[in-house]
């Protein structure tokens, strides 16, 4: 049984101030298997992110419905973890109770909360930064608590929304090398928003390219390059070169269309 | 090593305190000077020395320079005290509860706000004949005022912290499942709490202020009582005595409120300007 399921999803913002209606999403169905990794690639403003917080339950979709595990949405709930883009972590608890935050809500004792917490720093590798403030973690750091956090409820299914963007090159990687890792042994479901096809070829298992203006699914590729990926080698590029092609060819179209 | 690094640290102190207290030296000195140069009729501006021993007396009652008051300066002190307490501590229980309703709640705002504003800018002190009829000449309106004047800055901060809390924040514990009353006491509360403190610090201000215009017309005891009694004495070291005291202890509360404030608000520590302070 699919895991997540979007049937015929459509976005209409309205735009008050200018009287006007935008279609931001156009007819989407997508189904997620249950352990998939999925990518959502798409450029700016092409309803990736929406797309996601449909499925968070941050957003309601104008028409279509959206299941997780059988069950509609109606809301955000702690059976789909999500990392933002910002970690947007509670400035005033320190890195452990941001990652036993949910155990805080359901009424736990302190030092329940601060072992359960512990598994999941050390997994992200955060060991010797329990008692740290978020103000003082770096970006990649604060990026780790966040992940923490979300596997920590244990979800079904784990939505990330560019959650590497703002990070440099290097930190990058590294956090993209443990994802896998912890996607891996966790055994979950991923929904990975990105805008960077480099990204979305290591980690997916699927990559599904979103054209923008209305945002439509326009190509579902199934990844089956082993891991860890080779990002020179011959078929990781042949995947790049047509995600590429599709990407351009869609900017063509789109340019004409706003020419005629 | 270590022992020269102590030995820095508290000399760096030391010289930080005379920093401080150089202009009041300074001020005290001239004055002093100038009020026995007899330019002046000594009554008028009595010297620093001569208030300091009529405050001494007030306080530990020695030679009853200060006549009917030696002695009875911690009973003022406390007299005085208890109202700012009173009315204080109401004005925060009740302002940062509303603040909080009307920040986070569209229909508390359209419903209670526009009164709430229409009530603020009527000085509080122009309440004094109301509170009067309504509570007599006691304790009573004096609460009445201070909780008036402290109440409205603890409001209006409370309500500015609320409405500008990071959403980011409310949709992550969302996402981990807290219901609305646990979005209210785990996110927008802490959230909101670096600007409630600014509204506190404000309000306790407002409260000395109105305590002391509340006991010189309408209470017979308290700090403010004895400034406005002397005034009639022609007593003017009291008065300044009286003065004095009044700002040492809205300093002291200040200074409490603020140790309060660098306690629940430690987690700033680094990341804003104001951490640097001392």
């Amino acid at each position: 049984m699919a895991s997540i399921e979007l049937r015929n999803i459509t976005k209409i913002f309205r735009d008050a101030k200018r009287k006007r209606d935008l279609l931001a999403i156009d007819n989407v169905s997508l189904s997620v298997e249950k352990n998939e990794f999925l990518c959502l690639l798409g450029s700016s403003g092409c309803g990736k992110s929406t797309l996601l917080n449909m499925i968070a339950g941050f957003e309601k979709p104008t028409e279509g419905s959206v299941t997780v595990g059988g069950k509609a949405v109606d809301g955000p709930g702690a059976d789909r973890g999500m990392v933002f883009q910002q970690a947007n972590l509670m400035p005033w608890l320190p890195v452990w109770e941001n990652v036993a935050f949910h155990l805080r809500l359901k009424g736990w004792r302190k030092a329940d909360r601060r072992d359960a917490a512990q598994d999941y720093i050390d997994m992200v590798g955060l060991r010797g930064f329990e008692n740290h403030f978020p103000a003082e973690l770096s970006g990649g750091m604060s990026q780790r608590v966040g992940i923490a956090r979300a596997l920590l409820l244990n979800p079904q299914v784990i939505l990330m929304d560019e959650p590497f963007a703002a990070l440099d090159a290097q930190t990058k990687m590294d956090m993209q090398e443990e994802l896998v890792a912890i996607w891996q042994k966790q055994r979950c479901t991923v929904v990975f928003v990105t805008h960077s096809v480099d990204e979305a070829l290591v980690l997916g298992t699927r990559v599904a390219v979103m054209t923008s203006r209305p945002g439509r699914i326009r190509e579902l590729i199934a990844l089956d390059l082993p891991r860890p990926r080779d990002t020179t080698g011959p078929r990781f590029n042949d995947h790049k070169r047509h995600i590429l092609n599709l990407i351009r060819e869609e900017g063509l179209q789109q340019r004409q269309a706003a020419v005629a | 090593m270590n022992m020269t690094g102590q030995g820095i640290r508290a000399m760096t102190a030391l010289s930080k305190s005379w920093e401080r207290a150089v202009v009041p030296l300074f001020i005290l000195a001239a004055w002093e000077v100038f009020s026995r140069s007899g330019f002046l009729p000594a009554a008028l501006l009595p010297a620093p020395s001569v208030v300091l021993h009529t405050w001494g007396d007030w306080i530990f009652g020695f030679d009853e320079t200060s006549q009917g008051n030696t002695g009875r300066w911690l009973a003022d002190a406390l007299s005085s005290a208890t109202r700012v307490a009173a009315g204080y501590g109401i004005a925060v229980v009740s302002g940062v509860a509303l603040g909080i309703a009307i920040g986070w709640w569209r229909w508390v705002e359209r419903t209670v706000e526009p009164t709430l504003q229409m009530l603020r800018p009527v000085p509080p002190v122009s309440w004094i004949p109301l509170a009067i009829i309504w509570f007599g000449i006691a304790n009573k309106p004096a609460i009445f005022l201070v909780f008036l004047g402290a109440f409205f800055p603890i409001l209006m901060n409370t309500i500015h912290g609320v409405k500008t809390a990071d959403r980011n924040l409310i949709r992550a514990a969302s996402m981990m499942g807290a219901t609305e009353q646990q979005l209210l006491r785990h996110v927008v509360f802490p959230a909101a709490l670096p600007s409630i403190f600014a509204g506190l610090r404000i309000g306790i201000g407002a409260a000395w202020m109105l305590t002391v215009t509340a006991e010189m017309v309408a209470v017979k005891s308290g700090l403010g009582y004895v400034l406005w009694d002397s005034y009639y004495f022609l007593r003017y070291d009291l008065v300044l005595a009286a003065m004095a005291s009044i700002g040492l202890l809205g300093y002291a509360t200040d200074a409490l409120i603020k140790v309060l404030m660098s306690a629940a608000l430690h987690w700033q520590h680094g990341s804003t300007l104001q951490s640097r302070e001392g």
